[in-house]
C-alpha cells in the first residue's frame, strides 16, 4: 500500500511539473467553431484558418463544438487566459453577443466575428464583424444555373414557361433572402422566363429536412435545385432524382458527379490574413470588413463540365469581369420588381435594435447597396418571380 | 455406466459465475477506482497512439483544459468547472426520485427547457416592471411551475392509463424544443436568437457569476438526500419502486406517489432551467440544456441514486468531457473523441459492477472433482 501511494504521489508531482507550461511571445490566434470539420460550414472556416496561420507563421488554437450560449464567452476566456491567444475569432451568428461580453472584459485582445451585425453600433474598439459579398458569387452561380435551364429548354425537355428552379433555405433571415435573390437574378439574366420556389427548413444543418424539402420541390416541378444550408441533404436528393444542382460552401461533385454544376463559397483566408497582419503591424482591424471578388473572398469551385451547359466557364468569366468593373450590379433595381413595381427607395434594418426597425436608406443611384453599411447582408425584399412555399421560420 | 462416463456427463463448465456475498465496502470502492484509473490509462495510451505526443503531455493538456494554468486563470477555470458540474449534478438530482420509483423520466431535457423558458419570458416581459427581489421570486416560482407541469403530464397518463413513461417523457422533450423554436421565431424578429437580457439575472455573490448556481445545487443535494432517505414520502417512493403491489397492500396510494414524485422531479428540472437561463446564459436557445438531461440519467445511475456520490460522478464526467475536448482540440482529433473517451470510462465503471456483484471461478481441477 505504501509503495502504491509513493508511486501515485510521484505521478502527481510529474503531472504538476508538466502543467507549468511555457508562455511564448509569438502571436496566437484562437478560433471558436460551432461544430467541427464534419459540417461543411465549419470546415470552410477551419481550412481557411489553418492555411492563414500557417502562411503567416502564427500559432493556431481552436475550440470546436461551442454552442451559441455563455459557453462561447467561456471558450473565448479560456483561449485567452489558458492558451494565451491575442486574437479570438468565432464563426457562428449566434456567438456574437456572447463574444461581445468577453470583448468587454479583455480590451487588449482583438475579437473578430463572422456574419455578425452589431460591431458598428457596439462602441467596442476591439470587436469586429466580417462577411463577404457572397451575393456576387451566388449571382455567378445563378448564371450557370440559367444556362443549364436554357440548354434543357433547347433540348425540348420542357418549355421556357416551365423553367422553374427550387431553393432550399434555412431561415427567412436577410442572409438567406439576399442569397436566393441574387442566385435567382443571376439565372434570370440569361433565362428571362425563369421562376423560383423556396422552401425553408428552420435549421442550418438538418440532412433529413433538407433532403425532404429538395424532393418536395422536385415533385412540385422544379427543374434545378440550389440550397443555402450546410448538409448533403439537397445535393444527394438531386443526384437520386437526376436533377441538376448548384451547391454552396464547396464542391459536392464527389458524391453527386451527374448533377453537380458549380458551387459558390466564401474563402475566409484573405480575411484571416488581413486580421492577423493588422495585429502584427499594430494597426486597427476594420469594424466591418466585406470580402469581395477582388479580395479573393468570393470564389466559385471548378465547374463540372459533364453537367454544366456549354460555354458556362466563359460566360461566368465575362460576367465576373463586368461585376468587378462595376458595369453591372447584382441588385440593380432595373432588374427586379416588388409587387409589380420598380423600387426607388427602401429603408433597410442595418442597425440592430430590439424592435428591428428599418433605419438606413439602402437604394442609392438605382442600386440596392448590399453589404455597404455593414458587412452582413440586409437585403430582405420579397421580389416578384420568387414564391415562398412556407415562411414558418 | 462407468465412473468415467458419469464424470463426462457431469463435467463442470470451464467458468463459473458465482454471486458474491456482500463485499466489504472499501474493496468495492477500490475496484471502482481501479476501473476508472485503468480506463483513463487506456485512453491515455490510445491518445498517444493517435497523436504521437507523449503520455504525460496528454494528461497535462487535460488538466489545463479543465483547470487552466496555475496563476491568474485557474480560479476562473475552476469556477467554470464547478458550474458545469453543478448543472449536470442538478439535473441528475432531478431525475433521481423518479428513477428510485422505477419511473424512467427521460424528459429532464424538456422539463429544464420549459423552466428556462418561463425564466426567459419573465426576464423579458417583467424585467422593467417589477422590483428586483420580486422579479427573482417570480422567476423562481414560474420556472418551478413550468418544469413541474412538464413532468406532471406524463405522470398523469402513467398513473391513469399506464402509458409508457419513457416514450412519453422523450416525446415531451421534442415538444419543448419546438416551443422554444417558436418562441425564438416570435421574439427574435428575423434573427431567431435572443441577445442576453440584462434584467432578472441571478445576483452575483463573492463577485463570482456562477457562485450562486453552485450553492443552489449544493442545497438541492442536501435537500434531496434528506427527502429520499429520511422522509415518509421518500420511503413511499422506495416501496413503490420495489413493488407496486406491496405498496398498494400496505395502503400507499400509488397514483398519488407517481404524480407527486414527478412534480418534484420536474420542479427540480425547472430550477435547473432557471439556473441555465437567469443564472448563466441570460438568453435561451433550443440547445440551452445541451443534452445534459440525458447525461444526467447516467450520472444518477452511476451514483447509485445517492446524491453525495453523484457529486463525484458528475464532477468526473465533466472533468473527462472538458479534458478530452481540450486534448481533441489541441491535437487536432475529431471532437467526437471526448465522447468516445467518456463512453469508455463509463463502460469500465458499469463493467466493474459485475465483478463487484459476482465472482468468476474456473473449473475445479480433476483431482478436486474426484475427491
Amino acid at each position: 500500500m505504501k509503495r502504491f501511494l509513493c508511486a501515485l504521489l510521484a505521478c502527481m508531482m510529474l503531472l504538476s511539473f508538466a502543467a507549468c507550461g511555457e508562455d511564448s511571445d509569438d502571436l496566437k490566434v484562437g478560433f471558436i467553431f460551432l461544430h467541427d470539420e464534419n459540417s461543411t460550414y465549419d470546415k470552410n472556416f477551419i481550412d481557411a484558418a489553418k492555411a492563414a496561420c500557417e502562411e503567416l507563421g502564427v500559432e493556431y488554437c481552436q475550440k470546436t463544438q461551442i454552442p451559441e450560449s455563455n459557453a462561447c464567452k467561456e471558450a473565448a476566456i479560456e483561449l485567452i487566459d489558458v492558451d494565451g491567444c491575442d486574437i479570438i475569432f468565432a464563426d457562428s451568428f449566434g456567438h456574437e453577443s456572447f463574444l461581445m461580453e468577453a470583448a468587454k472584459e479583455y480590451p487588449d485582445v482583438q475579437f473578430c466575428h463572422a456574419t455578425g451585425t452589431q460591431a458598428h453600433t457596439s462602441e467596442l474598439d476591439n470587436f469586429h464583424n466580417a462577411f463577404a459579398s457572397i451575393y456576387e458569387g451566388r449571382y455567378l452561380a445563378g448564371v450557370a444555373a440559367g444556362m443549364k435551364l436554357n440548354e434543357m429548354i433547347e433540348a425540348g425537355e420542357f418549355t421556357a414557361e416551365e423553367a422553374k428552379m427550387g431553393y432550399v433555405g434555412a431561415f427567412t433571415f436577410a442572409e438567406v433572402i439576399s442569397g436566393y435573390t441574387s442566385f435567382y437574378l443571376g439565372a434570370k439574366s440569361v433565362c428571362p422566363t425563369v421562376t423560383m420556389d423556396v422552401k425553408f427548413t428552420g435549421s442550418w444543418y438538418d440532412e433529413t429536412l433538407e433532403k425532404e424539402a429538395a424532393v418536395a420541390l422536385i415533385e412540385g416541378g422544379c427543374k434545378l435545385i440550389s440550397q443555402h444550408a450546410d448538409s448533403w441533404g439537397a445535393p444527394t436528393a438531386c443526384e437520386d432524382a437526376g436533377v441538376p444542382n448548384v451547391s454552396y460552401n464547396g464542391s459536392t461533385e464527389s458524391r453527386c458527379p451527374d448533377t453537380f454544376i458549380v458551387s459558390s463559397r466564401i474563402d475566409w483566408t484573405p480575411y484571416f490574413k488581413h486580421m492577423i497582419q493588422s495585429v502584427m503591424d499594430g494597426k486597427a482591424i476594420e469594424t466591418d470588413w466585406t470580402g469581395t471578388l477582388d479580395t479573393g473572398s468570393v470564389v466559385l469551385t471548378d465547374i463540372n463540365e459533364n453537367v454544366a451547359a456549354e460555354g458556362t466557364a466563359e460566360k461566368i468569366e465575362e460576367v465576373k469581369a463586368m461585376l468587378k468593373s462595376g458595369e453591372i450590379s447584382v441588385f440593380d433595381t432595373a432588374n427586379f420588381t416588388v409587387g409589380g413595381e420598380t423600387l426607388t427607395t427602401y429603408e433597410a434594418d442595418v442597425n440592430t435594435d430590439a424592435d428591428f426597425t428599418p433605419d438606413t436608406e439602402a437604394i442609392v443611384d438605382g442600386v440596392f447597396c448590399e453589404s455597404k453599411f455593414r458587412s452582413a447582408p440586409y437585403f430582405d425584399l420579397r421580389i416578384d418571380g420568387i414564391t415562398l412555399l412556407d415562411e414558418k421560420y | 455406466m462407468s465412473k468415467a462416463e458419469v464424470a463426462k456427463h457431469h463435467r463442470e463448465p470451464l467458468i463459473h459465475i458465482v454471486k458474491r456475498d456482500d463485499m466489504v465496502w472499501w474493496r468495492a470502492w477500490l475496484i471502482r477506482v481501479a476501473a476508472i484509473a485503468i480506463a483513463i490509462l487506456l485512453i491515455g495510451v490510445i491518445s498517444v497512439l493517435l497523436t504521437g505526443k507523449d503520455f504525460f503531455s496528454i494528461f497535462e493538456t487535460m488538466f489545463r483544459g479543465v483547470f487552466g494554468r496555475p496563476g491568474k486563470s485557474s480560479s476562473r477555470m475552476l469556477w467554470y468547472f464547478l458550474q458545469k458540474t453543478a448543472v449536470l449534478l442538478g439535473l441528475s438530482l432531478a431525475v433521481t426520485p423518479a428513477f428510485k420509483m422505477k419511473f424512467w423520466n427521460c424528459g429532464a431535457e424538456g422539463q429544464a427547457l420549459m423552466g428556462g423558458l418561463a425564466s426567459m419570458i419573465c426576464m423579458i416581459e417583467l424585467g422593467d416592471k417589477l422590483p428586483y427581489p420580486a422579479l427573482i421570486l417570480v422567476i423562481l416560482v414560474s420556472s418551478i411551475v413550468a418544469g413541474a407541469l412538464w413532468g406532471l403530464v406524463p405522470a398523469i397518463f402513467k398513473a391513469q392509463y399506464n402509458t409508457n413513461e419513457t416514450l412519453f417523457t422523450l416525446m415531451m422533450n421534442y415538444i419543448a424544443t419546438q416551443i422554444i423554436k417558436y418562441y425564438l421565431y416570435i421574439e427574435g424578429g428575423g434573427t431567431n436568437k435572443i441577445n442576453p437580457v440584462k434584467e432578472g439575472n441571478l445576483p452575483q455573490i463573492f463577485g463570482q457569476e456562477y457562485a450562486l448556481n453552485v450553492i443552489i445545487v449544493l442545497v438541492l443535494v442536501l435537500a434531496m438526500y434528506i427527502y429520499l432517505n429520511y422522509s415518509k414520502q421518500g420511503y413511499e417512493i422506495n416501496v413503490v419502486g420495489e413493488s407496486q403491489n406491496t405498496a398498494r397492500y400496505i395502503g400507499i396510494n400509488v397514483k398519488k406517489v407517481i404524480i407527486r414524485t414527478m412534480i418534484i422531479s420536474g420542479a427540480v428540472c425547472g430550477i435547473m432551467g432557471m439556473i441555465l437561463v437567469a443564472g448563466t446564459d441570460h438568453s435561451i436557445d433550443t440547445n440551452t440544456v445541451g443534452g445534459q438531461g440525458f447525461t444526467a440519467i447516467m450520472v444518477s445511475w452511476l451514483g447509485q441514486f445517492n446524491p453525495f456520490i453523484m457529486i463525484f460522478m458528475s464532477a468526473l464526467v465533466v472533468f473527462l468531457n472538458t479534458g478530452y475536448a481540450k486534448v481533441a482540440d489541441s491535437c487536432g482529433l475529431d471532437s467526437a473523441f471526448s465522447d468516445i473517451a467518456v463512453g469508455l470510462v463509463i463502460f469500465f465503471v458499469v463493467g466493474c459492477e459485475f465483478f463487484i456483484r459476482y465472482s468468476v471461478r474456473f473449473r475445479h481441477s480433476r483431482k478436486e472433482a474426484q475427491v
